[in-house]
This record gives C-alpha cells, structure tokens and sequence, in this order.
C-alpha cells in the first residue's frame, strides 16, 4: 500500500528501500525490466533521505512502461529500431509523478511498439509471469505487472490501447486501469494507435490506482485529445461502498471460449458484489464479436501512420552505407522492427491503401460508432458492468506466438472498451491453480469514481489482492 | 485474395523490406487475419456514422507565443548521423 509504504520511507531510508528493489531485481529471473536508472535515483533517494520533501509519492519509486519518454533514460519501446534512444524530456505523467515526490527506479519490458498480449514480442526477451515462470505476464504492459506482481516495484504505469494494462494486471493478480480516453496526458507516450490508447496505473491495491489516477489525470495543453478537467478526485469517496448501484452483466462476455474457472470465479464476484447491497440485471452488448476485427483494422491502420517516423534519421538505428532514400529507409525499418509490428505495418497499410479505404479502415470505424453505442445504451440503465478481463487465464511462452490470430482473440473481452472510450479496471478475483484471474470493472466515461469504488467494495470483501507470488 | 505481388507493394508503400524467403508466410496470414476482418461484411452498416474519436473535442488553439523548446543539441542528440547542426539524411536525387 502506498499510503503506508510513503510513511515507511519516511520513517526509515529511500535508498534502503530502493536498494533492496534493485537487489531482487538483479537476482530476479522475471525480467520485467529493460533498464534500471540505478545511479539517479539512489543519489534521488539519498537527497531524499538527507532532506525530505513533500508530495503524495515521496520518496516513492515508481516503474515506468518502456513507450513512456522519461528524461535521460534509454526508452525504445522495447524495439531494435529505437536501441539507444535517450528521450531529451518527460511525458507528462513522469513529470506529474515526480512533482509529486516520485523517483523514477528504472522501464519496464514490453511487447514491442505495445504490439501485443504476451510480451515476447520484445528486442529485450520475453518476460516472465511470477506466478509460473513458464507463463506469460500477459501484454503489452507485462513488465510492469509482473515488476509490480513480484514486489520489484510498488507501482508502475502502463499503457493500455486493447488491453495492455488490463490484460497483464489480469494475469499477474493485480489491479490495472485503463481510464476514460482523453483524461491523462499522452504527452511523452510514443504512439500506437493515437485514438485508442491510455496510459494507466498498475498497483497491488484499488487505493493505489486512485492515488496515481488523481496525480496523472488532468488537462494537459501539449496534447490536444485531453479534456479539459481538473484537480480529479477519487479518494473521497472511495470507501463508500456500492449499496443500492446497479451492475449489468453483459451475456455476450460469458460464451464459448471462455474458461470454466474463469466464469465460476465472475460468477462467485457478481454473487460478492449482490451481497454488498448490488442489484444485478443481464445486458446486452450486441456487437461485441465485431470489436475484434474492427480494433485491429483501426489499431494497425493507425499504426502504420504512426510508426512511418521510424526512419533513422533523427533517432534510432541506422544501418550501412546510404543508398538511395526508399532503400535505406525500407532496410533500416526492415532490420529494426520485429515481426509482429511488422505484419500491424503492412496490414495498416493495405487497409489504407487506395480502393480498400471505405472497405476495412471506414467500415471499422462504423462498426466502432455501433459499438459505442452499445455501451452508451447498456450503461443508461446500469451504474457499472461486470465481466471477465480476459477470457482465460495466463497462456504459456510459446504457445501462441507463432500464430498472430490466435494471439490476437484473446483481447475479445478487452479491446471493445478501447473502441468505446469508456474506462475499465481490471480486479484480481480467483485463481486457476496457481494462475490468477482478473474480473473487469466497466463503466461511463469519466467515471472512473464508480468503477473505483465498486473495485474498491469488492476487493474489502475478498482476499484475493492479499497472495504474492512464491516464485518470483 | 492477397498474393506475392500484393505483399511487394505494400512492402513498397510502408517502406519495409520484405525478404523474398518472407513472402510466402506473409501471404498466409494476411490471408487469414483478412479473412476474419471479413466478418465485418455480416453488419449493415448504412447510414452509421464513422467515429474518428470518442470524445469530441473541437478546433483546440493555443496562443500563438513562443515557448521553451528543445535546445539544438539535444534536438540532434539521438541522430545517428549530423552535419553543421543538421540531420543528415540520404541522397534523395
């Protein structure tokens, strides 16, 4: 917990603390992080200890996903292409955290350009689930899960464009957000899929993604997609409980291909959630089976604009001799990304490209407005909706990572909330075995203060945020 | 139905080399990844306005002012190759 953790600093040593985080992660065989900003912030942590200073993190290290820029630390978004790149300035929310008292331990691993479910799509190796080192962490934030999952770090920020915050807090056992679209600053996050993608928090307690939420939300004026709200507030009423709300259950996140132990433990947390004084009604979302197919012509259409300034020139790899312009470039780009991000590039591409326009990337754009407006009528009769984050529990490293679609269907349950623009929190709510599973919290854009606090009432009343991880 | 020929013009427009030995792979899946896009075509969608954003947020200005920005050298600090304080490209003619 945060709140307590900041007490302990303070009462003890920031770099004892910070100290002891490096160690287990040296030893550690999760590999959860990419680089470690070791010298500055032990010399942050013994300023700290010398001559204290205020803020809601104080003293507190925090992990950040490898897309986010962080000054002076190499972030590559776990890509050859951007080997070696030292951001010159801070994305938003780093800034926002350090204000706020943070020291910024080190990056965490991802898959790469946040291209996945798993990571092992990185230039850095796979990282390792800590509830079975032959599991994936989940992706693409699965660096920052696991890091957080295997108490290698109290808290991480992520970055959620399908899933990718939800996904890996699902399947590492912790609590992951991905807030309304437009609420926190992608200023300094390097981009995927613009239209799609929130930075979130990663944390072992609901509390502690309020805290964080009420320090990286906020207009900011350097990105023109944030909304203009300030000084948000969750804290407050954050203990209120849920008695008298409404939940939905959407039927259609209950099909075929979702795991027996996954729908047993949603089950037995709506049967939690009615007992703390929740009216449950059945909802429909009916166009949930197309978010898929309309999430990955969006999010690679998008893709394959974004990544076109990954050219070597002002950044990143450059490659042999110069040829000619096209050349170099196509050889440079050829070399330096992996497969996955190549495939989003050149299907992102085609979907672009004259005469299949209006076929792929507008008709996903259609079916988004449908499906928003799924959401839109689901949620005018309900305070929040229930479901399962993913619709199994941690896969094994290999076993899908040679079969893209395959990989890519298990972002069924979380890519729609992306395409909707409504936030999503992502709760520890069972186990299968040793693996975790992850119940997911939906609700209206903005409120971010319901969806807290029905994560919050439901996490008081079971134990399952209390187990950590043997092995890591 | 997507073809070699097709993977080497989009190769082309994305500016990605694709190696002769990746081609038939390739071809595969985006065959199947564009046959499960084709799911699409189940759903009527006449009349349904495209959503490029989901929150609307309109014509956001800011006052024309100069700001800090980034100092020459740190703009050029990443660059693998430079010259007189400039990015150094290829050749383009």
């Amino acid at each position: 917990m945060l709140s307590t953790l900041k007490e302990q600093i303070a009462l003890g040593s920031a770099e004892e603390y910070l100290s002891s985080l490096f160690e287990k992660i040296d030893k550690s065989r999760l590999n959860a992080f990419t680089t470690l900003d070791k010298e500055r912030a032990l010399s942050k942590a013994r300023e700290f200890d010398k001559k204290p200073w205020h803020g809601r993190l104080a003293g507190v290290p925090v992990a950040i996903k490898e897309c986010i820029s962080t000054e002076g630390i190499q972030t590559t978004c776990s890509s050859r292409i951007l080997k070696g790149y030292v951001p010159p300035y801070d994305a938003c929310v780093v800034e926002r955290l350090k204000a706020d008292g943070a020291i910024v331990m080190g990056k965490t691993n991802m898959d790469e350009f946040a291209m996945g479910t798993s990571t092992e799509n990185s230039a850095w190796g796979p990282t390792r689930n800590p509830w079975d080192l032959d599991a994936v962490p989940g992706g693409s934030s699965g660096g920052s899960a696991a890091a957080v999952a295997g108490g290698e770090a109290p808290c991480a920020l992520g970055s959620d464009t399908g899933g990718s915050v939800r996904c890996p807090a699902s399947f590492c056992g912790i609590v992951g957000l991905k807030p309304t679209y437009g609420l926190i600053s992608r200023f300094g996050l390097i981009a995927y899929a613009n239209s799609l993608e929130q930075i979130g928090p990663l944390t072992t307690t609901v509390e502690d993604t309020a805290i964080l939420m009420e320090i990286i939300a906020g207009h900011d004026w350097r990105d023109s997609t944030s909304t203009p709200q300030e000084n948000v507030s969750y804290l407050p009423d954050l203990k209120n409980g849920v008695k008298g709300l409404k939940v939905g259950v959407p039927k259609e996140y209950f099909g075929e291909g979702v795991d027996e132990d996954v729908k047993k433990a949603v089950w037995d947390a709506i049967s939690v959630l009615e007992d703390l004084g929740v009216t449950r009604t059945e909802v429909s979302l009916p166009h949930t089976k197309y978010a898929l197919p309309a999430y990955y012509i969006i999010a690679m259409s998008e893709a394959s604009s974004n990544l076109a300034r990954f050219d070597g020139l002002r950044y990143g790899l450059r490659i042999g001799e110069d040829k000619d312009w096209h050349t170099t470039f196509s050889e440079i780009r050829a070399a330096g990304f992996g497969p996955e991000v190549k495939r989003r590039i050149l299907l992102g591409t085609y979907a672009l490209s004259a005469g299949y326009y209006g076929r792929y990337y507008l008709k996903a754009l259609k079916v988004r407005t449908l499906i928003k407006n799924d959401f839109l009528a689901a949620l005018r009769g309900v305070d929040f909706l229930v479901g399962p984050t993913m619709p199994q529990p941690a896969f094994k490293i290999g076993e899908k990572v040679n079969d893209p679609l395959t990989m890519y269907m298990a972002d069924v349950f979380t890519v729609p909330i992306n395409l909707a623009g409504v936030p999503a929190i992502s709760v520890p709510c069972g186990f299968a075995g040793k693996l975790p599973i992850g119940l997911q919290i939906m609700g209206r854009h903005f409120d971010e203060g319901t969806v807290l606090r029905a994560a919050q009432a439901f996490e008081e009343a079971t134990p399952y945020h209390k187990k950590t991880p043997e092995v890591a | 139905m997507i073809t070699r020929e097709d993977v080497e013009h989009i190769s082309w427009l994305a500016c990605v080399k694709v190696e002769d030995t990746e081609k038939d792979e390739l071809v595969d899946q985006f065959n199947s990844i564009l046959d499960y896009f084709q799911q699409l075509d189940e759903l009527d969608v006449e009349g349904v306005e495209p959503t490029y954003r989901v929150i609307d947020l309109i014509n956001i200005f800011r006052d024309d002012s100069n700001l800090k920005s980034l100092a020459q050298e740190d703009a050029l600090a990443n660059a693998p190759k430079r010259e007189n304080g400039f990015f150094k490209s290829p050749r383009i003619v």
